[in-house]
């Protein structure tokens, strides 16, 4: 456990400013609401209403805590990367800290969004889970949740993406978990989102719906974001319990936004400390084939919630480009917007090949293999740890591990397996 | 031919002819678009010339999480043939050049709108003589901006309600819509289905309860006889995804004329 008698206490008054987001419509700013078919909306309504009462209710955060200890392996460690930072930063480069969530189970922040909603979905009564996968973590998280606490779970993923995770699809149906393959649109994280929300609107009364990101219709950003935020309390507390003082920098890779709202989440009211998202450059924001909704994306409404999103001139929503599945998708989520069009946060993009650098750096000089979605943060963060100059630290959310990406990086290695 | 603002929608006017004659409203919906920008407008043609009282004029989206596979279909190949927001609004001014006067309502998710500008958007729809909107990912709650643009240029905006919908949703829903309520059939997405739900007459009764509005009904409806059983219940009997079906089991120079086949058989001629 985390000593906490020498950390400066979340400031009380600044606080109370971000707990306000969002308003009772799910807005933040401008950003976020409810854009969803009429069936749905009372729905949505009983689920807000019983996630407010769990959260006032300390029979349930502690079961989440218990979980979190004994299931999930938490608290992940805040561990410092010297031989990284070395390498990145020379000798005069800031202190870098990986926040672990590799070691979390299952292998990603997944899971403790996953078992949240989960554990939700059974106080509800709501004997049949839905959720959508991207790369597949998530889709793993909640087959795992679910097995465990007994509830039926089928899983809708992008063919595309079964194609290039055919690991995590093992893996979910070995957990028992009915995988259901989406050809419509692009086949990938956004058309499974699409087939998700028509499961909901038809099988609405005994489903509960795990959504796998801080995006879409509220209260999914907010909820989401309150169990992944975790992962910051404990990092602002790991980080000041090893160096003394709050980090200059936390970096994140952006997909739908939640490993970077659960790191960013604490810190939103500590001036001092710069936050960075990090999103997928894919062949590079020129060709037109990136995930990049924040750095180029423009305000729209995308899965229920205003936001911003990639689109053509029409507002279709366009087909992405990320050698990472997990960020391969052209909404984000609308507190994540919200941070982008105030200034608190600032968003950079990271093509695939600079993702394989820093997924090599890492392997190499800390023996970590990081997945590909967090190894656009690690490659933003090595480029960031050449200008910081000494003295100063940052803290990476190392969002998950690599494994599930053997075959990615070999192919683009060009190696066969 | 422009359209001036009456304060009697034609949507408004046409329910009350039809209630005269002691009619049922047959409302297709078409996605313009499909096959093609140019057939697509035939098939509305062909409806309307067999007798359809209204037409939902479809916009396809890239992503319509309300739609099942037949709709979702058609705006597939409606976006692959090019088919922007501007062509659809165009479409129902050419059917205007051409003397159609049924009401035609256009039928599309929000993104599109918002991206054209939803004044604007209303304001041009106004002018090329579209009457109404429904847009089935805009609620009450996100409806403001649409709603006081169709207020300014005396367009009707349509909302659905759903068998889930609370007693103070429908409520909301009769007071802020205009035109007609749109009573989803079943908890679900588009697409034809074999039967009517059973708890249909219970569940437009409580709508019945809180609406003084024309009621018109949609989602899974296939054969005459689903349309006589809407007929008993409501105003008005919305079909989309069977016509779609019917659509697609010809080719697509046959389209039109199978389009007003469907109508007939509907109407049970
Ligand atoms: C390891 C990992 N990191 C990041 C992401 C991106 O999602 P988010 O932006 O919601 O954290 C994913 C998604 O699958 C993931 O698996």
């Amino acid at each position: 456990m985390v000593d906490t008698s020498n950390i400066a206490p979340i400031t009380r008054t600044a606080f109370a400013a971000a707990e306000a987001m969002p308003d009772a419509l799910g807005r933040f700013g401008r950003f976020g609401g409810t854009y969803a078919p009429e069936t749905l909306m009372p729905a949505i309504s009983e689920l807000i209403a019983a996630y407010e009462e769990a959260k006032r209710d300390p029979a349930f955060q502690a079961e989440i805590d218990e979980l979190a200890t004994h299931y999930v392996g938490r608290a992940t460690p805040l561990y410092e990367a010297k031989r990284f930072a070395a390498e990145a930063g020379g000798a005069d480069g800031p202190r870098i800290f990986l926040k672990r969530e590799d070691l979390a189970h299952t292998g990603a922040h997944k899971i403790n969004n996953a078992l949240g909603q989960a554990l939700l979905a059974k106080r509800m009564g709501k004997p049949r889970i839905i959720a959508e996968t991207g790369a597949g973590q998530h889709g793993v998280a909640t087959a795992t949740a679910c097995a465990l606490l007994g509830l039926k779970c089928i899983v809708y993923m992008g063919e595309v993406d079964i194609q290039r995770q055919s690991l995590n699809v093992f893996r979910m149906k070995l957990l028992g978990a009915e995988v259901i393959s989406v050809r419509s649109g692009s086949q990938t994280l956004k058309d499974a989102i699409n087939e998700a929300i028509r499961d909901w609107v038809t099988n609405v009364d005994d489903t509960f719906y795990i959504f796998g990101t801080v995006a879409g219709m509220h209260p999914y950003p907010m909820m989401v974001r309150d169990f992944q935020s975790v992962i910051g309390r404990e990092a602002r507390a790991q980080v000041q319990e090893q160096t003394g003082s709050l980090p200059d920098a936390i970096v994140a890779c952006v997909g739908g936004g939640s490993n970077a709202m659960g790191l960013f989440y604490p810190f939103l009211n500590d001036e001092s400390v710069e936050i960075i998202g990090v999103e997928a450059g894919g062949h590079g924001l020129e060709s037109g084939h990136h995930a990049a909704t924040l750095v180029t994306g423009e305000e729209g409404v995308l899965h229920g919630s205003w936001s911003y999103v990639l689109m053509d001139d029409d507002g279709q929503i366009v087909e992405t480009h990320s050698i990472s599945a997990g960020l391969d998708y052209p909404g984000v989520g609308p507190e994540l917007s919200h941070m982008k069009y105030t200034g608190r946060a600032r968003f950079v993009s990271i093509t695939d090949e600079e993702a394989l650098d820093g997924f090599k750096l890492l392997c190499r000089t800390e023996g970590i293999i990081p997945a590909l979605e967090s190894s656009h943060a690690i490659s933003y963060a090595a480029k960031l740890a050449k200008e910081m100059g000494s003295g100063k630290t940052m803290v990476i959310n190392l969002s998950g591990r690599g494994d599930k990406d053997m075959h990615t990086v070999a192919d683009a290695l060009g190696v066969t397996l | 031919m422009t359209d001036t603002a009456t304060s009697t929608s034609r949507i408004g006017a046409t329910f009350e002819r039809l209630r005269e004659e002691g009619r049922t409203a047959l409302m297709p919906f078409h996605t313009a678009g499909f096959p093609t920008l140019e057939s697509s407008k035939r098939i509305i043609r062909a409806l309307i010339d067999a007798g359809a009282d209204l037409v939902e004029v479809g916009v396809p989206f890239s992503d319509p999480i309300a739609d099942g596979v037949s709709v979702q279909g058609t705006g597939q190949i409606a976006l692959q043939n090019g088919t922007r927001l501007k062509d659809c609004v165009e479409l129902v001014r050419q059917l205007r050049t051409e003397g159609i006067t049924a009401p035609l309502l256009l039928m599309g998710y929000y993104n599109p709108i918002l991206k054209y500008g939803v004044e604007r958007f209303v304001a041009d729809c106004a002018a090329a003589g579209v009457d109404g909107f429904i847009v089935p990912d805009l609620p009450i709650e996100e409806s403001a901006a649409l709603r006081e643009a169709c207020v300014a240029h005396n367009r009707d905006l349509i909302f659905m309600v759903a068998p889930t919908s609370t007693d103070d949703r429908l409520v909301a829903a009769a007071e802020r819509g205009t035109g007609f309520l749109y009573c989803v059939s079943v908890t679900g997405v588009t697409g034809a289905r074999d039967s009517m739900s059973q708890t249909l007459g219970d569940y437009i009764a409580r709508v019945r309860a809180h609406s003084n509005l024309p009621l018109a009904i949609g989602f899974g409806i296939s054969k005459p006889e689903h349309v006589r059983q809407v007929g008993e219940l409501a105003e008005g009997a919305i079909v989309g995804a069977a016509l779609i079906n019917a659509l697609n089991s010809v080719a697509d120079d046959e389209k039109p004329a199978k389009a007003a086949e469907f109508v007939r058989f509907l109407r049970g001629e």
